[in-house]
């Protein structure tokens, strides 16, 4: 084992160091030195930061800045690198967006919410809110009157042009304009309101013939604002927001709120809470993956198995009901444990369900994991590398079927994950094939997973008792959980009040999301679809 | 076996009896005219509610069970919904093709569907080259559908017309030389002669090998034709919303979508004919108690019994089968359906010039 803090010392000479016991190395790097800095501390051997977990915007109240964290899959090391933009006024940084693609993205949001401009990042656009938006929000001076951004009442005009800041050859750094779009090209847009897009999502798609030459994603149709939000709200209130986010994973993301703030509190969690955390992350998790069956089905307008999933899913959303009393959004985690005990016959209910699935399992694969019209549409559509999955933040199930091992279940186990015995499911393909079957799979591994933890709950509190207000020590904080189309990971920056003063969500969709322009170029109308379709985005988790 | 020549020809005497022969021949039209129409409507109507069961059954649900006993007038309830439904212009759309297109669509329908036999005695338009002007008329469809796409001044619309234009034009082909495997067999164009000449054993059971090929075919193409699932591609509801009738409302979509359902019922209707036999009993040579046993049951049932069968067969894929892509839809046809379409025909003919059928 090689120290992380030599090694990044040596590449980095201008690195301060932040160190705190029991969390990840910190670097403090001055804004010039960012890109190179993080360029080496991909590509260096020993350490193979390569996978950009979380990119996120701060307003430390004098000064704007980034807080990025690295993951290596190799060493399975976190590295969290800040910096900090020179200028308050006119804040500019140098992308990092050609060393990890995600980045493109999330600079975008950076962009949207801090104003903060990215130097050669490709595409200056805000990403969720609107164009003529006067402002930036998370910005702790932001002025929310209503004077500042009266309610429009005109729709937005979509940009055929952005943009972009570049270095010349002398190293200055000047403005450009860079085309999106030509004046002559068919664009069709689908959505916002389209029955394959999942939600309110925007593709600007420009065609020729039924070829697709490029997509231009376009987010924000639902962005509620909740990470502002959150920075006004008591913790046990947020976790309310968390199960709107991927609202098929609602129980994984609130796990993961509840995680790092006991985390940062020091909370010792009984046994049996986690076990019934773990076993309510599992039904979710298939209940996700039945709606994602019969979505890509209906959207391969295969119209029965879509009646298939969603009798199966039913089952499930009982379970969830008769313990929690919610069926969509369950509201059951809390901080210290969950919201009530078990339902006296829910372990009954989880065997029965056990036993029952598996029939019903290979009546999906008959009726369309075989079909011949299903594989023709689906195999080698859309083939994400394993490269582009890691460079692009690509996790979950779509980024497994690409062959890049990141299950967080299995890289920082939670729960009782580090207990149960269950199979990384990883295919290589990385076509929308693949990325049905990782989810067809993962099915039988959360009913294994299952198995082995419903007959042994041990006894002891459901809960234990917090004080009435919850105050987090200063410091930041970062937890991931494996949800149900990747990983998704909430940081929060604390300053010892009741409310953070910032929280991020890592959204596991957006990523996703950022792959269909890749994926889709070149492809026709159709495979769009089944793009989308295996890629499995929930638009709310997108917007946050 | 009842022949409803017997019907018509005492209509027809009982209306010359005190009408000039002219007037005659106008009440005639005009009550051929009524009952086509009500027959298309009422079919229709009938469609709708069969594929709404059948898909309910495929897919674990009741179906509509509210309007009526076992929600028997819930498409007589949609329809008047239809009726009563605004019918909105477009901006920008060409507003004299927009309105034109449906009735092209359901023209086309209806004519083809005057060609059918229905059972002995019961045929509207029937002449020495009836199955011809079947399958143009068939084609004029393909007009309405590309003007409605064109004119309503919609991407998707476009899209989706475009595709439809490609694809029916492209099975159209198979359609016509199945049909034209059959009319080698059978030696007559007219649809009568054609179902007449199957009195000693269906088709399907005489022309044996190459009549089995061209059954399939005929259905592949056949459900292609009508676009439906799985070749629904021209309204792939996931890819483009509605194609082509995207911006139609009211009674003017209503229209396409009864054509939809015609179209279907023509397709059954004549896979009926030229395969199984149309209205004719199933006859077996050599078995006269079976055969008499047999055409005691009206030709009229017999026919609408094969064609249920066929829609059930066309349903049962829709309800399966996940939508083709364009490109798959077009190499299926062009590299393998036609192909063996035509080896297919040149067996046929070797077959009937050396007298091996049956």
């Amino acid at each position: 084992m090689i120290d992380l803090k030599e090694t990044i010392a040596a590449l980095a000479p201008e690195a301060e160091f932040v160190k705190a016991e029991g969390k990840p190395l910190e670097v403090i790097l001055p804004s010039s030195a960012v890109h190179d800095a993080m360029k080496k501390f991909r590509d260096d051997k020993d350490l193979l930061f390569d996978f950009l977990v979380c990119l996120s915007g701060m307003d430390w109240g004098d000064s704007l800045g980034v807080v990025y964290h690295l993951f290596s899959l190799k060493y399975r090391t976190y590295l969290v690198v800040k910096t900090i933009a020179p200028d308050r006024e006119k804040p500019q940084l140098y992308s990092v967006a050609d060393i990890w693609a995600t980045a493109n993205m999330n600079e975008r949001e950076v962009f949207d919410f801090f104003g903060i401009r990215f130097i050669n990042h490709p595409d200056m656009r805000r990403l969720f809110l609107r164009n003529d938006f006067v402002g930036f929000p998370l910005r702790k001076d932001y002025d929310m009157s209503e004077e500042n951004n009266p309610l429009v009442m005109s729709n937005e005009e979509s940009d055929d042009m952005t943009p972009v800041l570049v270095t010349n050859e002398k190293g200055e750094v000047e403005e450009k304009q860079k085309v999106l779009f030509e004046d002559s090209e068919y664009v069709v847009n689908i959505g916002p309101q389209h029955p394959a897009t999942h939600g309110v999502l925007h593709f600007r798609t420009s065609l020729e013939g039924e070829i697709i030459k490029k997509v231009d994603v376009h987010c924000g149709y639902i962005h509620r604002g909740i990470e502002k939000m959150a920075e006004s709200l008591t913790y046990p209130q947020i976790l309310g927001y968390t199960d709107r986010l991927d609202y098929l994973s609602a129980h994984q993301n609130r796990h993961a709120v509840c995680m790092c703030v006991e985390e940062a509190l020091g909370l010792e969690i009984p046994d049996r809470v986690k076990y019934i955390r773990t076993i309510m992350d599992e039904l979710s998790r298939l209940q996700s993956h039945f709606l994602f069956y019969s979505c890509l089905c209906m959207d391969m307008g295969a119209l029965t198995p879509f009646f298939y999933g969603f009798r199966d899913r039913e089952k499930i959303l009982d379970l969830f009901e008769e313990t929690t009393g919610g069926r969509l959004i369950q509201n059951y985690n809390v901080i210290g444990g969950v919201m009530a005990d078990i339902h006296p016959d829910f372990v009954a209910g989880v065997k029965k369900f056990i036993k029952y699935l598996p029939p019903m399992l290979k009546e999906y694969h008959d009726v369309f994991t075989g079909n011949v019209i299903a594989t023709q549409r689906l195999k080698g559509v859309g083939v994400l590398s394993k490269e582009n999955a890691i460079s692009y933040g690509v996790t979950g199930p779509s980024g497994r079927a690409s062959g890049v091992s990141c299950d967080i279940r299995k890289l920082a186990p939670y729960g009782v994950y580090d207990k149960v015995d269950f199979k990384e499911i990883i295919y290589t393909e990385g076509d929308s094939f693949a990325r049905y079957m990782v989810r067809m799979d993962e099915i039988l591994e959360s009913l294994h997973i299952l198995e082995q933890l419903i007959d042994n709950i041990p006894a002891g509190d459901y809960a234990v008792k917090t004080k009435p207000i919850i105050r987090l020590p200063e410091g930041s904080f970062f937890k991931m959980v494996e949800a149900g189309r990747g990983a998704f990971g909430v940081y929060i920056e604390s300053k010892g009040d009741k409310t953070p003063y910032r929280l991020k969500f890592r959204s596991s969709c957006l990523p996703l999301v950022s792959v269909v322009d890749l994926l889709a170029s070149g492809a026709k109308i159709a495979d769009l679809i089944a793009i989308g379709g295996t890629l499995d985005y929930v638009v709310p988790d997108i917007d946050r | 076996m009842f022949d409803f020549a017997v019907v018509t020809q005492w209509v027809d005497t009982l209306l010359r009896s005190f009408l000039p022969d002219q007037a005659a021949l106008l009440v005639e039209f005009l009550l051929v005219g009524l009952c086509l129409l009500t027959a298309y409507a009422l079919i229709a109507l009938a469609l709708i509610y069969g594929e709404r069961k059948i898909c309910a059954w495929f897919q674990c649900r009741l179906g509509p069970n509210r309007v009526g006993p076992y929600g028997l007038i819930q498409p007589v309830a949609d329809m008047i919904k239809m009726l009563i439904k605004e019918l909105i212009d477009m901006n920008h759309s060409d507003k004299f093709l927009f309105r034109v297109a449906p009735f092209i669509v359901i023209i086309s329908s209806v004519l083809a569907f005057g060609c059918i036999p229905f059972a002995k005695g019961l045929e509207i338009l029937d002449f020495n080259v009836g199955i011809f002007f079947l399958l143009a008329v068939s084609s004029i469809g393909i007009v309405g559908i590309l003007l409605a796409g064109w004119s309503s001044n919609n991407k998707f619309s476009l899209i989706g017309a475009m595709r439809s234009g490609a694809q029916m034009i492209s099975y159209e082909l198979s359609i016509g030389l199945t049909i034209l495997t059959m009319v080698v067999l059978s030696g007559s164009m007219q649809l009568s002669t054609i179902v007449e000449s199957q009195a000693n054993g269906w088709f399907i059971f005489t022309g044996h090998i190459p009549a089995f090929i061209a059954f399939v075919i005929y259905m592949i193409a056949g459900t292609a034709e009508t676009n439906r699932g799985p070749f629904d591609l021209p309204e792939a509801d996931s890819e483009l919303t509605a194609g082509y009738h995207t911006e139609y409302s009211g009674i003017q979509f209503g229209f396409f979508y009864l054509a939809e359902y015609l179209n279907m019922f023509v397709v059954a209707a004549v896979a009926t004919t030229l395969f199984w036999g149309g209205w004719m009993p199933l006859h077996i040579p050599g078995f006269d108690n079976f055969n008499m046993i047999m055409d005691y049951i009206p030709s009229l049932f017999w026919f609408i019994g094969k064609v249920a069968v066929m829609i059930f067969i066309i349903m049962w894929f829709k309800w399966t089968f996940p939508r083709l892509r364009i490109d798959q839809l077009l190499r299926l046809e062009w590299k393998y359906l036609l192909p063996i379409n035509l080896i297919n025909l040149m067996l046929m003919v070797l077959i009937v010039v050396f007298g091996l059928h049956f």
